[in-house]
């Protein structure tokens, strides 16, 4: 029954002179989603609104999930299209129309008519006021409330009569593409997707970096990082996903330094790494799914340690959520499932037992000193052997 | 060079034999259930393979369901036997290294109302028959224990077993999951006082997803697949035509000169196990020699992480498995291992190897060279 989607979008109003720039990024990913699913969509935006109409049979339940996956959107209205042919016909339409909405018939209601075609017989307080009469006639279990209703029953009358009253909420955000790009350490854990997600949502493309270290890490560790990548591209659009072979490296890092150190001083030159990739490709951010405190590397003066080496900015969303928060994210945007399966990543292969939690950056620059030797040449190894695969 | 060493996981199909699946597939492609002469030409190779593998196990072609593999022919023996004989008992005795098959199904059972008592296995592997004498109690109705163990190779006394309840006042089922060892021994289920045994397609180079479950005549037995009534009622469902000819002709493959075969095998595997404990901190576990299958050693790397070191051959072109393959997703502990007696700080580093007919002199040897070269270097990186 319901024919066309009105999209519903909040930030973007405000953009003032940019405005245009985000509505057409936005239509540009709602296209894009549409794509991967049954049927065919015209998308349009026209005075001020964004319309996704079908142009054959589709599912909807397949198409609002998907909807509802694009940033920018906060609102999804299912609608029903008329053809205009008389007021008769369109109160008829509007009485079937809420019987089969609210089979119950008891709630209350207001008509919010907008007459676009001025050359509508009728004016829009005209129309409110005998389609809510019609109303009245046929559900005397409904009330009219203009404050508070239940029901905002919008007509439009346009070329065609639009029809709906239904808000299906939307993710919020922005859309991506809107914000530049950034580089999101993918680790295969719970916290990096969530991450991606959540920088994405602000209107951030996301490129990725996954550091491998095989026959330390499997070929289904590696794999397990592209599924995530793919599930994250669902709300962000395609992926670009770099494959660091971060074995030399680490063994190097092994031979030289304390053990304790081992895992801040990897976690630098992946930081290192990464930002090396972004720069090369257009990325202005770091992205990483640290919290405070949730593992050694990760207190306030690990950060601080890992963070020294980076020029650019490190967004950090999990920075203050609990973990119970993270997994709830992890599981609403599907990335929990894939996240939990038991490969090891790189990060833990030769995690010592008793690694430094408040390392001085001043005795980690001096352990770094004793891998002058190699370590730019594996580094320089490392990015250009890094694989590149296409995700989504 | 390419050594694949994990053939207790799967082998690799005869060639002969896919050339025949393919022609079933292209060109006798008719349903046995048809009635014209199409359906005559597919059941003839069903027919086929049943008399192959009736002939070979010296049973009557009856006796003999065919089914998607060892997984359901485990689960079809045990599940089938209890819920048709549960008016005789509830009690079912099965060994704690059995396959994930026979354990999960006797956990479904034990669900249902059903008591399961898990025999315990000694040093060389086995479960003693004095401990299964002594487990059994008047409502026992079923036992299954494996022929051979798929981590360690070990060899259970299915004769001893077959015998001792034979003996019994009352009767008792015996199942036997001979998924890893059909094909490798002869295997005659009467004379074993087997009264239903599983076997595997692919684990004796013939295809996935079929095997077949012997069912001794006027055993008791309910289907678990419902349809239309194929195989006697007790596995509805189209027969896997090419599947099943596949099956057939592995059978006849693999028993031709087997002894021969046989004898090869346990001479690389010998040589193996000697070479293989010469290098530094290595373990053979389980027992040597004709004591253990001929295709399957179990070694032991102190100071070495089984999945490293499987991945650190895998890209050198060597295949082999850590623990048993189709848990290892789930790293779990074996339960073989710590059976055995494995010490605690080798659990995770045990990988197994397991030899097929195809297995050469040379792919050993390049093994063993591959793991000299690369056990010290994995040493020197370990987590502390």
């Amino acid at each position: 029954m319901f024919q066309a989607f009105l999209i519903k979008y909040g930030e973007i109003g405000i953009k003032g002179k940019n405005r245009y720039l985000f509505e057409d990024a936005l239509v540009n990913q709602i296209k894009h989603t549409l794509k991967h699913v049954e049927g065919q969509f015209r998308v349009t935006k026209e005075q001020g609104r964004i319309y996704a109409e079908a142009l054959e049979p589709f599912d909807f339940a397949e198409t609002t999930q998907a909807l509802q996956r694009v940033f920018g959107i906060v609102g999804i209205c299912p609608v029903v299209i008329l053809e205009d042919e008389g007021f008769e016909r369109l109160a008829e339409e509007v009485l079937s129309y809420i019987k089969r909405q609210y089979p119950q018939g008891n709630q209350s209601f207001k008509v919010h008519a907008r007459r676009a075609k001025k050359t509508y017989p009728m004016e829009s307080m005209e129309i409110n006021r005998e389609l809510g009469g019609r109303i009245l006639e046929a559900f005397p279990e409904m009330h009219v409330d203009v404050h508070t209703p239940d029901v905002l029953l919008c007509v439009e009358i346009r070329q065609k009569i639009y029809v709906y009253s239904e808000v299906i909420p939307g993710p919020g955000g922005m859309p991506v593409g809107t914000n530049g790009k950034s580089m999101l350490l993918l680790s295969g854990g719970i916290d990096s997707p969530v991450a991606g997600y959540m920088v994405a949502k602000r209107g951030v493309k996301i490129d990725a970096v996954y550091f491998h270290a095989p026959p330390y890490t499997s070929e289904r560790a590696k794999q397990k990082v592209v599924d995530l990548a793919r599930k994250v591209s669902l709300y962000t659009g395609p992926i670009y996903l770099y494959v660091v072979n971060f074995t030399d490296i680490q063994l190097y890092i092994y031979e030289k330094c304390p053990h304790d150190e081992l895992t801040i001083i990897m976690r630098r030159y992946m930081m290192r790494i990464a930002e090396e990739i972004a720069r090369k490709t257009g990325s202005l951010g770091l992205i990483t799914g640290e919290s405070i405190g949730q593992v050694a590397s990760q207190t306030v003066q690990s950060l601080a340690a890992t963070n020294e080496v980076c020029t650019m900015p490190v967004f950090r969303p999990l920075i203050a959520f609990d973990k119970e928060d993270i997994v709830t994210i992890s599981k609403k945007i599907d990335t929990y499932e894939t996240s939990i399966q038991p490969f090891e990543d790189c990060c833990t292969i030769f995690v010592a037992k008793h690694p430094v939690t408040k390392p001085n950056v001043n005795i980690i620059k001096r352990s770094e000193v004793h891998l002058q030797e190699k370590i730019d040449e594996l580094v320089q190894t490392a990015l250009e052997t890094a694989e590149l695969i296409v995700v989504g | 060079m390419e050594a694949y060493l994990d053939n207790s996981a799967t082998t690799r199909c005869f060639p002969q034999v896919a050339a025949l699946m393919a022609r079933v597939l292209t060109e006798d492609y008719g349903n046995p259930s048809s009635m014209h002469q199409k359906g005559v030409d597919g059941e003839r190779y069903v027919r086929r393979a049943r008399e192959i593998i009736a002939g070979n196990l010296k049973v009557q072609e009856k006796e003999l369901y065919f089914t998607s593999g060892g997984t359901e022919s485990d689960n079809l023996a045990i599940i089938g036997c209890a819920l048709a004989n549960h008016r005789s008992g509830k009690h079912l005795i099965t060994s704690s290294v059995e396959h994930p098959a026979v354990l999960r199904a006797m956990e479904h059972l034990k669900e249902l109302g059903f008591s399961v008592t898990y025999l315990p296995v000694g040093g060389d592997g086995r479960v003693r028959v004095t401990d299964l004498e002594a487990a059994l109690q008047p409502d026992t109705i079923l036992v299954s224990v494996m022929h051979v163990n798929n981590e360690i190779g070990a060899v259970q006394p299915i004769g001893e077993i077959g015998a001792l309840l034979k003996a019994q006042d009352h009767p008792i089922l015996f199942h036997v999951d001979a998924v890893q060892s059909y094909g490798k021994y002869r295997i005659y289920p009467k004379r074993l006082g087997i009264d239903l045994l599983s076997a595997s397609g692919h684990k004796l180079h013939g295809p996935k997803g079929v095997g077949f479950l012997y069912v001794r005549d006027k055993v008791k037995i309910k289907p678990l697949v419902f349809g239309g009534g194929q195989q006697g009622g007790l596995r509805s469902g189209t027969e896997n035509v090419p599947g099943i000819a596949g099956l057939g002709a592995a059978v006849e493959e693999c028993y031709r000169e087997l002894e021969e075969k046989m004898d090869r095998l346990y001479e690389l595997r010998q040589l193996f196990c000697e070479r293989v404990e010469e290098l530094e901190g290595v373990t053979v576990n389980g027992l040597q020699g004709r004591e253990s299958a001929p295709h399957v050693v179990s070694v032991s790397f102190a100071g070495v992480r089984s999945e490293v070191l499987l991945h650190a051959l895998e890209e050198r072109g060597i295949y082999v498995s850590a623990g048993s393959a189709c848990s290892s997703n789930h790293p779990a502990v074996s339960a073989t291992l710590k059976g055995i007696g494995v010490r605690k700080e080798l659990l995770d580093s045990t990988l197994r190897f397991s030899f097929s007919v195809d297995t050469t002199r040379e792919e050993l040897s390049y093994t063993l060279q591959v793991l000299g070269e690369l056990l010290p270097v994995l040493r020197r990186f370990t987590r502390h």
